[in-house]
């Protein structure tokens, strides 16, 4: 299973994905799915199960997101 | 006609305005987003616009880690210190503020508050300092008043290359509740500089001189406490973010990053930033190369070329630039003669700095200028010392 967080800058994003990288968490940007926001940018893909630990580090960081959505 | 010159046929002594050559790496960055990626970062979701986004967050994160700074948001890139400074004190200063400067900045900082006090938004105090182009702390303590919102020094001089107690400046702005602005355009990869212990709120730098990033490129460093809703947007428009609303976004740093930005700058930049910050002794042996250099140049003319005189000070660290004249020849004269018989780039004038010349009385006429870089050589100072020491002589050779 996988979500996505969204974030509202793809400036954002990108740091998120930075960051959750430099802590071993597994995830990829994809295009932000359209049923789940009308934002024409990115978002991060993350496993189900590390949704959670990626919630710590994005507010570790005070990396702002939208929300996590499991997919 | 001197021989052994380098960087294709010409010693290149204007760095001061931007520095040349450029690493071959930061060139190579450029070229690959340009061939590679050159997608519109944060436009969309695609592959390439992904790859162009990364890039500049590597390069914010890199101008983060220079500066000492946590949150790489707060790194909001613009054309240049120019723009930065413009975006600084226009976005900081309101109706009824003081505002505090010195008289060694660049006409950058000088207009945009001169024109604030024109129309009647601002006050103005504008601190002096001493022949040595070198500020007193307590003199700015003392021009503060209850409505002193801002205090903005040039930390390094384009001028003289004296580099300001920012530091001991900043903590008077902490004591006294003042935002201190500070622009680094000359010293931003030649001082080291720390955000925090030098207390400073906001600083502008640019990124094609001591960084040796390509032209059109800089930006405005926020420091992590600093409360960044008390500066205005300079500029509204697209950013990619909450494209449903037409309100501009209040978060770093898409409230000041409106419009696509110069990507191919910025990944030239970020080659330019690690360059430097991966060269052996950082920093810090960057300032004490440069210092050797103009101590060099110094003592070799002032020993050789006759009626040298030299407004730049041998006895204090400097990032080696150099204020000097050959007092029987007029400075546009010298540079004419330095470009078009030598191969030798310099810079004459006031180099936008009206009051910094008033300050160290060259004004109206201005100075000869020599900005070095990393990658000057004594072997082309000593060239640049003979062509001075023939102008001196009269010679024509």
């Amino acid at each position: 299973m996988k979500a996505v967080i969204l974030f509202h800058s793809t400036n954002h994003a990108i740091w998120a994905e930075d960051e959750l990288k430099s802590n071993n968490i597994v995830c990829k940007m994809i295009s932000v799915p359209r049923h789940l926001s009308s934002d024409c940018g990115y978002c991060v893909q993350i496993d189900t199960e590390d949704k959670e630990k990626a919630t710590d580090i994005l507010n570790t960081n005070k990396i702002e997101f939208e929300k996590i959505e499991t997919l | 006609m001197l021989k052994d010159r380098t960087h294709g046929g010409v010693i290149y002594f204007d760095n001061a305005a931007t520095s040349f050559p450029k690493p071959q790496c930061v060139t190579d960055a450029v070229i690959r987003y340009m061939t590679q990626i050159g997608a519109n970062p944060g436009r969309s979701g695609h592959k390439m616009a992904i790859e162009a986004g990364q890039i500049v967050y590597k390069t914010r994160k890199s101008i983060a880690t220079l500066f000492g700074l946590r949150n790489p948001m707060h790194v909001i890139f613009t054309s240049n210190a120019t723009e930065a400074l413009n975006l600084a004190i226009k976005g900081v200063l309101e109706k009824g503020d003081h505002a505090v400067t010195s008289s060694m900045e660049h006409n950058s900082t000088i207009r945009p508050l001169h024109e604030m006090e024109k129309d009647g938004t601002i006050s103005l105090s504008i601190i002096q300092a001493d022949k040595t182009g070198i500020l007193d702390p307590q003199k700015i303590r003392r021009a503060i008043t209850t409505k002193t919102k801002a205090i903005i020094i040039n930390h390094a001089s384009n001028v003289i290359g004296c580099i300001q107690p920012i530091r001991e400046i900043g903590k008077i702005c902490r004591e006294s509740g003042i935002i201190f602005i500070v622009d680094c355009a000359q010293s931003a990869g030649v001082v080291p500089i720390d955000i925090d212990r030098d207390n400073i709120d906001i600083l502008a730098f640019a990124g094609h001189k001591g960084l040796y990033g390509p032209t059109g490129t800089g930006g405005m460093v926020i420091s992590d406490g600093f409360d960044f809703k008390r500066i205005k947007p300079l500029k509204y428009g697209g950013t990619g973010s909450f494209s449903d609303k037409i309100e501009q976004p209040d978060f770093l740093p898409d409230r000041f990053e409106s419009g696509t930005l110069n990507v191919a700058g910025l990944n030239g930049l970020l080659a330019g930033s690690k360059y430097i910050q991966k060269r052996e002794g950082g920093i810090e042996r960057i300032l004490e190369h440069k210092t050797e250099l103009q101590n060099y140049f110094i003592q070799k003319a002032e020993t050789f070329v006759k009626d040298f005189y030299c407004y730049s000070s041998s006895q204090l660290p400097s990032t080696s630039v150099i204020a000097f004249k050959i007092n029987s020849y007029s400075v546009s004269e010298t540079t004419q003669i330095l470009s078009d018989r030598y191969g030798i780039m310099s810079r004459q004038g006031l180099h936008c700095s009206p009051l910094a010349h008033k300050t160290i009385g060259t004004f109206p006429e201005g100075t000869l200028r020599f900005g070095f870089s990393i990658f000057n050589k004594k072997e082309e100072i000593d060239l640049a010392v003979q062509a001075l020491k023939s102008v001196s002589e009269g010679k024509r050779t």
